[in-house]
């Protein structure tokens, strides 16, 4: 009996990061924005 | 037909720091599955995975804001490098105070208590302080007052000796009738001054 050979890859679950946390990153950037004044830098977070 | 241009990470970093958020969300499109599949394969827990990605992306954020990046064409190396030092951190800390789960036979109480005193403690504590202030009055003043420099203001017998104007010998001397005057003294009021 003829061997079966696939030639398709079994398909792999890609690992990726939950939707809430590329979310919270966004908002995150989106609300943080950053001062520097001299050696000093000043974060602040916007609501 | 919409034409998708790709970006270069160069071009979107830019962009990024020039203020478009959207630049972000297509860098982390790009590349959240190379650096997630990286921390997955070194820590087998989603959840943990998840906050080390975060905590990566919150780096790289507050670098790109701060103007601090040097654009050489290696924002992949660079955020995979943040991740790698991420999950390196995340097994020390781990080594330290590894997690304890509580089940009914174990119980972290048993190896660990408050010592600190509770309000009867205290209140007891304070109670004797107050009496052995008391009770020093009882002392005869050279007395005394060697007593009160030593345990109440911690001077050295040679700093009490150069104030009193006596030599140390007798300020030690002092010391030592004023510890056996005070048990004396504790004796005939019958007090009792332990916790």
């Amino acid at each position: 009996m003829a061997k079966l050979y696939t030639s398709e890859k079994l398909a792999t679950s890609k690992m990726l990061p939950k939707k809430e946390t590329i979310q919270f990153l966004l908002n995150y950037s989106k609300a943080l924005s950053i001062m520097k004044v001299g050696n000093i830098k000043f974060e602040t977070i916007a609501n | 037909m919409a034409i998708v241009i790709n970006l270069p990470d160069a071009l979107l970093l830019k962009n990024y720091i020039a203020g478009d958020e959207q630049a972000l969300a297509t860098l982390i499109k790009r590349h959240q599955s190379k650096i997630y599949g990286f921390i997955y394969s070194k820590i087998a827990d989603r959840d943990v995975c998840d906050d080390v990605f975060q905590d990566t992306f919150i780096k790289v954020i507050k670098t790109l804001k701060s103007n601090s990046y040097n654009e050489e064409g290696k924002f992949l190396p660079w955020v995979m490098r943040i991740a790698h030092n991420l999950v390196v951190d995340h097994f020390r800390r781990n080594k330290k105070m590894p997690m304890q789960r509580e089940t009914e036979e174990y119980s972290i109480f048993s190896y660990m208590s408050d010592t600190s005193m509770n309000i009867e403690g205290q209140m007891i504590t304070e109670q004797v302080e107050d009496d052995v202030r008391r009770l020093l009055e009882e002392l005869p003043a050279d007395q005394k007052e060697v007593l009160v420099m030593r345990m109440y203001q911690d001077m050295s017998f040679k700093e009490i000796a150069e104030t009193t104007g006596v030599s140390i010998n007798t300020a030690l001397g002092r010391m030592r009738y004023a510890l056996m005057n005070l048990r004396k003294v504790i004796e005939k009021n019958n007090i009792i001054l332990t916790n």
